[in-house]
């Protein structure tokens, strides 16, 4: 490592850490998809469990794709820009679909 | 109320929060960002939670069932759009210089979760005996 590059980088490692959270994040919205497609198909592979399947395997890969574009964002440049409200609304209502869906599923 | 309708709108019009005030300082902007992502880990595993309670407690009455997966989706949803109306608050006190907004939701969800721990607890010994 050369000088140069220790004095650009930031210290705190603020971009890797948020790098990691969200995949972190996308780690726990893969597991609660998991259940959620196990939920689904409990009681055998119905049309309506199949639609419910697909779907929250659609929403998955929503979140999927919105954090690998942000983790691309972030170690694009050493001061990467704020995260979007629209990237930040889209990521939550993926995850309020999912909710939703699960609700559906459990009644 | 009036000021949730207000966040509502900046969710989806990204441009206005960069209008006001001044961009702040990357390193804070990216921290508020992980403090959402942590409250999004934590609404996940809310839903998450819903769904293993109706999975893996199969011996439970339905009615209870039932009643704890959907409380447990709808504080997963809770905790997500708060989530979400929090950063943006965030957001904008940074850029105007203000102090960050108080909360009093981490309190009122961890209660949430005590008392569906204890619920847990008491539908877990009773359940399965009824």
């Amino acid at each position: 490592m050369s000088e140069g590059a220790a004095a650009d980088r930031d210290p705190g490692l603020q971009p890797e850490r948020t790098r990691l959270a969200w995949r972190r994040t996308t780690l726990s919205g893969t597991v609660s998809a998991v259940l959620a497609v196990k939920t689904a198909l409990h009681g055998g592979p119905s049309p309506a469990a199949l639609v419910a399947c697909a779907l929250c395997c659609a929403l998955w890969l929503a979140f999927l794709y919105l954090a690998h574009r942000r983790i691309r964002t972030l170690s694009s440049s050493d001061t990467p820009p704020t995260l979007t409200p629209r990237a930040a609304t889209t990521a939550v209502l993926c995850t309020v679909a999912m909710a939703v869906c699960g609700a559906a599923l459990v009644f | 109320m009036i000021d949730f309708a207000r966040n509502v709108r900046v969710w989806f019009a990204p441009e206005e929060v960069r209008q006001e005030g001044r961009t702040p300082d990357y390193r804070f902007s990216l921290a508020n960002e992980r403090t959402f992502l942590a409250w999004l880990r934590t609404a996940l595993a809310l839903i998450g939670g819903g769904f293993a309670v109706d999975q893996f407690l199969p011996d439970l009455r339905w009615g209870w069932r039932v009643g704890l997966a959907l409380a447990l989706l709808a504080a997963g949803v809770l905790c997500s759009l708060r989530a979400v109306n929090h950063w943006v608050r965030c957001e904008r006190a940074m850029r105007r210089g203000e102090d960050l907004p108080v909360s009093r939701f981490p309190a009122l969800l961890s209660v949430v979760v005590a008392v569906v721990a204890v619920a847990m607890v008491f539908v877990v010994l009773v359940g399965w005996e009824g």
